[in-house]
């Protein structure tokens, strides 16, 4: 099987428990299909979201990292998602300066009502990395 | 460390899971896992035999850790955590992976689906094997409720609440307590006076003593958790003690301005200082400053000078009062839908075309025309009207998706309020379905088909436009295939019931969901319909869904017993994943200190210290640390790096 025909972005899917989990939620109970390739994990608050963490998934093989939280003004912890946002700004400027992708990393606002919002975002951004292939950059290479 | 000794219960939910991901093939996979000692998949795990085989295998493994695969932990987190108890270890070192909402509901594809769902269990395999068992933490209860909404929905909550000898405070945003039920004529089915069923039940809650009424008063903060909110409400200015005023009138008859009446829906004028309805409660004048001339005795001041009991004080200024209350009932109503949304039917311009309520006013006998229907534009009595169902409801690709469920049945009540009003005159109802289940509901609307001889016709309404004098409605007829043409003297609109301004913005105050619709959000749509997603917040009436006056006393109730049954326990226990410092670490920086929403940290002797009441466990700290000298306990950032690490796989 050559690499071409298997590629399937790997991506790592930051919720926040509040919004953007029960989005997905939701998108679940309505049974709005779409791909498979982002895993989640939720967090409490994508203001709990370290710079760190997106980092630490290109470096364990991520083609893609998203950031879910809450739309700003609703999150459930005051301003957790300004934190976010601002942090995740930064971590994109970073992300760019060294060389990845700016369509690798994407944040959204998606709140526990919108379930087909969660989907469409999911869909549109396995659909803008297919074209870019696997992220070497920052994987780490295992010496053989 | 010792190694841990990790359970993993993998759900089939009879084929919503397992009709797309390969079961054992997770549970295979989970063996594998250096920390998992055993495995076990069942039909239903939530079921009776599912969660004593979860028990009983954790006390014949001696597992001390347990993962559920299975549909959200928004379901059954609580169930697992109990079991994990009843068999003897600590709740918090279960953990759910959600395969079911997040993985097999949403992928077709078994193969990826099954990959996904070893990846999403793997990771939380990881997860608990860090997770430390915790203890709840106990919070003394307030033993008080908040009610916002002074509808039927919030008078009823009081009512039940504050008879459970629970103090309540109930927030009323306009001058009058009542709501859009005081505005009604009649009730279907039984056509029975709105106002002789809600008065008594307003000045029962008026005059209940555990009851704190606050009329023309606003939320606009709300803080701390279930059990121990702070609720900052604006008192507004009425600049009239409700104590000393005797509701004379000779206020209204001095004051030279003249602005349209809200209550009686734009239909009449009303002066700048009011009283909403001759029985408002509180019973007392409101003067509107955003219509008076001044509040200045230089500029006009008529109303002071004539007020003998001495009432009206120009002085008053917006007061704020900080509530203390355990719970809150959100029931802040409804709205039409907006009639410019609708540019084909007149989009709120066209004289004689009335919205629903405008036409309960002219019905009622405490309206401006004391009953009588007569057209606005010429008060004349109107021989062919026309009513207009399904206004914005069921148009998905244009307007609300939704139906309304009480248009059809308000419809036909004003179909023969009219015909009891003007018995030669001609109704006639445009409509799409009939949906009249409830009651007693689909025999009134028989009556009003058969006894009232309304004239029901099956299809759309095209346009409404002004045709010498009247209103020419173009229709259809979808029965009969014909189009219709009618000239009518008065075309009434149901447009969709959609959620209050206020029910929008009670949400961002209170930070509770919607749903795509706009109204509040339910907990769970069958379990949990009159709690939101917020632990100690409960939803009562249409705010949270279109519903008539009995499903509205209904919630209501059922939403004060929710509250009286958390309300009555003496400690609460709140979530202990809070926030823990490293001292070894901390460097005293104070970053973690700045990024705290809650202001839960200091910094003490050059360390960051949690206030444990405080903290609510977003995390905002740990992800500022330079240092990981701060996390939230079970959600860690070495876990979530595994977690990470096992999802890449």
């Amino acid at each position: 099987m050559s690499e071409q025909q298997a590629y399937e972005p790997k991506v790592v899917a930051f919720l926040c428990k509040w919004c953007s989990s029960a989005g997905s939620d939701l998108a679940g109970v309505s049974r709005i299909q779409y791909p498979a390739n982002a895993t989640p994990i939720t967090i409490p608050c994508t203001g709990a979201m370290s710079p760190m963490y997106i980092l630490s998934a290109f470096n364990k093989g991520a083609d893609g990292v998203l950031v879910s939280g809450c739309h700003i003004g609703d999150c459930h912890y005051i301003e957790g998602n300004y934190l976010a946002r601002r942090k995740m700004h930064l971590t994109m400027e970073l992300l760019k300066f060294i060389g990845v992708e700016p369509d690798r990393f994407r944040m959204s606002w998606v709140s526990a009502a919108e379930g087909a919002k969660f989907a469409q975002v999911v869909t549109d951004f396995i659909n803008d990395l297919e074209p870019l292939g696997p992220q070497d950059k920052l994987k780490k290479v295992v010496s053989s | 460390m010792t190694k841990k000794r990790t359970g993993v219960f993998v759900c089939h939910c009879g084929t919503n899971i397992a009709a797309t991901v390969d079961v054992a093939k997770v549970a295979r996979e989970m063996a594998d896992e250096n920390t998992v000692a055993f495995t076990q998949e069942y039909v239903y795990m939530c079921s009776e035999p599912g969660q004593e085989s979860v028990v009983q295998a954790i006390k014949d493994n001696k597992l001390d850790s347990v993962v559920v695969t299975c549909c959200s932990p928004n379901l059954h987190e609580k169930t697992f955590r109990d079991n994990a108890q009843r068999a003897g270890i600590n709740n918090f070192t279960c953990e759910i992976a959600n395969i079911r909402e997040q993985c097999s509901w949403v992928h077709n594809d078994k193969a990826k689906g099954t990959e996904k769902a070893i990846k999403i269990s793997r990771s939380v395999v990881r997860r608990v094997n860090r997770n430390k068992p915790l203890e709840a933490i106990a919070v003394n209860v307030t033993r008080k409720a908040m009610v916002i909404g002074g509808g039927i929905a919030g008078i009823q909550a009081a009512l039940d609440i504050a008879n459970a000898g629970v103090e309540v405070v109930l927030v009323e945003k306009q001058a009058t307590i009542g709501g859009r039920m005081l505005q009604l004529s009649e009730t279907f089915p039984t056509l029975d006076c709105s106002q002789c069923v809600l008065s008594p039940k307003m000045v029962e809650v008026k005059r209940h003593p555990k009851v704190k009424l606050m009329t023309y008063s606003e939320v606009q903060e709300l803080s701390g958790s279930v059990g121990n909110f702070q609720v900052k409400v604006l008192k507004k200015p009425t600049f009239v003690d409700p104590d000393k005023c005797k509701i004379c009138d000779h206020c209204t008859e001095v004051c030279p301005v003249v602005v349209p009446n809200e209550y009686e829906l734009n239909l009449t004028a009303r002066r700048a200082i009011y009283i909403p309805y001759a029985q408002a409660i509180p019973a007392s004048f409101t003067l509107d400053e955003s219509a008076c001339l001044g509040l200045n005795p230089v500029v006009c001041g008529k109303c002071k000078d004539v007020c003998e009991a001495g009432a009206i004080n120009y002085d008053m200024r917006p007061e704020t009062v900080i509530e203390d209350v355990g719970a809150v009932v959100v029931a802040t109503g409804f709205d039409l839908y907006d009639q410019e949304n609708m540019p084909e039917l007149g989009g709120g311009k066209l004289e004689d075309v009335l919205d629903g309520l405008q036409f309960e006013r002219l019905c009622s006998a405490s309206g401006a025309t004391k009953g009588h229907i007569l057209r606005p534009s010429d008060h004349r009595e109107p021989k062919d009207v026309v009513f207009i169902q399904c206004v914005g409801s069921r148009d998905p690709a244009k307007h609300c998706a939704y139906c309304s469920k009480i248009c059809c049945m308000y419809t036909a009540k004003h179909a023969r309020l009219y015909k009891k009003h003007v018995p030669d005159g001609r109704a006639y109802v445009f409509y799409i379905d009939i949906r009249s289940g409830g009651k007693g509901y689909e025999e009134f609307v028989q009556r009003t088909m058969e006894d009232d001889d309304t004239l029901y016709l099956r299809g759309r309404v095209s346009k409404l436009y002004r045709h010498n004098g009247k209103v020419r409605v173009l229709g259809t007829d979808t029965l009969t295939g014909q189009n219709v043409e009618i000239d009518a003297d008065m075309v009434v609109l149901a447009q969709a019931m959609v959620p209050s301004k206020g029910t929008t913005e009670i949400a961002k105050v209170l930070k509770i969901g919607r749903d795509k619709d706009g109204f509040l959000a339910e907990a769970h749509p069958k379990l949990r319909p009159v709690e939101s997603v917020t632990a100690g917040i409960y939803l009562a009436g249409a705010a949270q869904a279109p519903k008539d006056i009995p499903e509205t006393v209904a919630q209501a109730g059922a939403a004060a017993s929710k509250v009286i049954a958390l309300l009555s326990q003496a400690t609460l226990s709140r979530s202990p994943l809070i926030a823990k410092v490293r001292p070894s670490h901390c460097t005293g920086c104070g970053m973690c200190v700045d990024a705290c929403p809650f202001i839960a940290i200091r910094l003490e002797n050059g360390k960051a210290v949690v206030n444990e009441a405080l903290c609510e466990g977003c995390g905002s700290c740990s992800a500022t640390c330079l240092r990981a000298a701060i996390d939230v306990k079970n959600v860690t950032q070495l876990q979530i790096h595994e977690m990470i690490e096992a999802c890449l796989a």
